[in-house]
């Protein structure tokens, strides 16, 4: 062997090594979950699922405390909304929310020390609102949550900001220039799995109500009215949705899709149905609960063009398929089920 | 005779260093002095140049220059003219056609003006390679054999980029420049109009694509195996087998039946690689025009298979209306 083929044989071998220095190393477990031969089954690699399930455990609930004696409501001031729980669980339920949103900040990251009813911390204010928020989750979007509900933790985690929320994406310094349009889409962004899809589809579909369908019902393109005027360039948007989906709950298009037919319900699997309502919901709590909210935030809680953190799919999922895998937190706090009466 | 059982070619025989045939008056000089490469030698052949530019080369190179500079200039200013970041997402950086909103109309230069140029500059320069590659066929007293593949490819270049665009109504529906980018097209191209694998246009060209790889696999392997016995010498072999034709044949007739010759094969291989992009871009331009969504139609002509319900019977929900 002389020198030359040394060469070549080495290059090739530092290119094959680089080449697959990209790739997730074995071993690959499939699970199928529809009929045969229609690939509809789940991918995992155990590995980073046992990763996964570590930062996705739910905290232990405190024991329930007596719902006897006087209501908060009679005892402090100012509780507007869980005003009939017995005092003891009114402190029950204010300790979780401490562990869940401030468990370094304490009490005093929402209330005035000298006085707990005084609402001039913008944080009172806000997790006001997002207890109601909660409560509309548990009591009207059974459709999405089912009977598992959710509590602050599954998306606070401890932080006081939860971990994964979106905003309106800044546009690059020289935007306006007559050279380099983006067209909103070609760069490697994390919301859509790192492709070069639309990078923001959260501003038209989890807050906006654009159309995410892209199919028809005609085998023939039609005339006039019956027309399919969805173009190529919306089906780039509604894909980077779905990755974000996708990577969201960490499974694949068939986790609801049979892809041979991505538009037929009848193929899908009924976790589709349940995604579509979960899209309808975080639409739901990011016009009515988190935009209102956008003045009582000091500027700095604010992203790059002055709007307010809002709520996706990786929000409460975080890489999950159910948020915490489904754990039943909830439960042990019926007083975040309903919409409390104000 | 074990050479020709190796990865690279072995046998280089080299001799004085050659321009080439004379070329006939009114043709360009050609431009640089041959040299060899060893190991350019060990795939190909191992002088380089002298290389034949002519007015269609120049003319084509510059205008591909221009439409290259374009786009990368660009893709340069997406990043904010950042070179590190311009090197470092290459591959998802694009300049797009216009926007839906501009349907077939001259749109601003940053919304997809651009791209328009680029598109029509890049189409000049490859026009113009077509025709020096059947200029040069012709002067040097070929076929233009060469010249009609690559129209072939050009069919399915002008299908996604012009002529589809135009029966839709709309340069948003063309193919983006950029790497990832024009990818993506395809997939959403494919998710919008019903799952292209059952548009059977796009199933011929797959047939195309993967038998043109397997015939010349084939092909390559069969004359490899027979150069012991003279077999490389394939032309002379159209009108006089010698025992290296014979024993491919047979080989081919005993394994499968069926033989092509040593002139057939090559048309073979034509065909299937020239059928590719243009049963592709028959199909491309079928796409959005005439038909709307492949799986249905596909329905409509009996070929989808139906599979037993194995989960639960799913329905629209937005045909039940949203709770709350």
């Amino acid at each position: 062997m002389n020198n030359t083929m040394r060469l070549v044989i080495l290059s090739g071998a530092t290119l094959l090594t680089a080449l697959l220095a990209g790739c997730e190393r074995p071993p690959i477990e499939t699970v199928q979950t529809g009929f045969r031969g229609t690939g509809i089954e789940q991918i995992y690699n155990p590995r980073t699922l046992a990763k996964q399930a570590t930062l996705n455990q739910a905290p232990a609930a405190p024991e329930p405390a007596s719902p006897d004696g006087p209501k908060a409501k009679d005892v402090y001031k100012n509780v507007q909304l869980l005003g009939d729980l017995s005092v003891a669980e009114f402190s029950r339920t204010m300790a979780s929310i401490t562990q869940w949103v401030a468990p370094e900040a304490g009490c005093a990251y929402c209330h005035n020390q000298e006085n707990f009813a005084d609402d001039a911390k913008y944080t009172k204010v806000v997790a006001r609102r997002m207890i109601q928020m909660t409560q509309r989750v548990n009591g009207d979007w059974k459709t999405h949550v089912a009977a598992t509900g959710v509590t602050c933790y599954t998306c606070h985690r401890g932080n006081n900001i939860p971990a994964q929320v979106w905003f309106a994406p800044k546009d690059r310094k020289y935007a306006n220039s007559l050279l380099g349009d983006l067209a909103g889409q070609n760069q490697p962004s994390k919301s859509v799995g790192l492709t070069s899809l639309p990078f923001d589809p959260f501003t038209p579909y989890l807050k906006g109500f654009s159309e995410i369908r892209l199919n028809g019902n005609e085998a023939m393109t039609m005339k006039g009215a019956a027309e399919n005027r969805t173009s190529t360039k919306q089906a780039e948007h509604t894909y980077g949705l779905m990755v974000h989906m996708s990577e969201s709950l960490g499974v694949n298009c068939t986790y609801c899709h049979n892809t041979r037919n991505f538009q037929s319900w009848e193929e899908s699997r009924p976790q589709r149905v349940t995604a579509w309502y979960g899209i309808r919901m975080a639409r739901d709590l990011n016009n009515e609960y988190m935009v209102p909210l956008t003045d009582k935030f000091p500027a700095g809680r604010l992203g790059p063009t002055g709007d307010v953190a809002k709520i996706n799919c990786t929000t409460c999922h975080q890489g999950a398929y159910k948020p915490l895998y489904g754990a039943q937190m909830a439960k042990s706090f019926p007083e975040l089920q309903a919409l409390a009466k104000q | 005779m074990a050479e020709y059982q190796n990865l690279f070619t072995s046998v280089q025989p080299v001799g004085p260093l050659h321009d080439g045939v004379a070329l006939p008056k009114g043709d360009w000089n050609r431009t640089g002095t041959p040299f060899l490469v060893h190991l350019l030698g060990r795939i190909g052949n191992a002088q380089i140049g002298p290389v034949y530019l002519g007015s269609l080369g120049v003319a084509s190179l510059l205008f591909g220059t221009i439409a290259f500079n374009i786009i990368g200039f660009n893709m340069l200013a997406s990043v904010d003219w950042n070179p590190i970041q311009l090197l470092r997402q290459l591959f998802w950086l694009a300049l797009e056609p216009p926007p839906p909103a501009f349907g077939l109309s001259i749109p601003p230069l940053a919304q997809g003006g651009w791209w328009i140029i680029t598109g029509f500059l890049l189409t000049v320069s490859i026009m113009l390679w077509w025709a020096r590659t059947y200029r040069r066929a012709r002067q040097l007293g070929l076929g233009t054999h060469v010249a009609w593949a690559f129209a072939a490819a050009i069919w399915l270049y002008l299908v996604c980029g012009l002529f589809r665009p135009i029966m839709m109504g709309s340069w948003s529906e063309a193919v983006p420049f950029g790497v990832f980018p024009h990818l993506d097209w395809v997939s959403a191209l494919s998710l919008r109009y019903g799952n292209l694998f059952y548009n059977p246009f796009h199933a011929l060209s797959i047939v195309f694509l993967y038998g043109s790889v397997l015939l010349f696999a084939m092909h390559g392997a069969t004359i490899l195996a027979v150069s012991r016995f003279g077999g490389e010498r394939e032309i002379e072999q159209i009108v006089d087998r010698g025992t290296a034709s014979e024993r491919a044949a047979l080989f081919w007739r005993w394994t499968m039946g069926f033989n092509a010759t040593m002139e057939s094969i090559h048309r073979w291989a034509w065909w299937f690689a020239v059928l590719c992009p243009l049963v592709g871009g028959v199909g491309i331009l079928l796409t959005g025009t005439v038909v709307d969504n492949w799986y249905l139609w596909s329905v409509k002509h009996h070929v989808v298979p139906g599979y037993p319900q194995v989960g639960p019977l799913v329905i629209d929900p937005a045909l039940l209306g949203v709770k709350p």
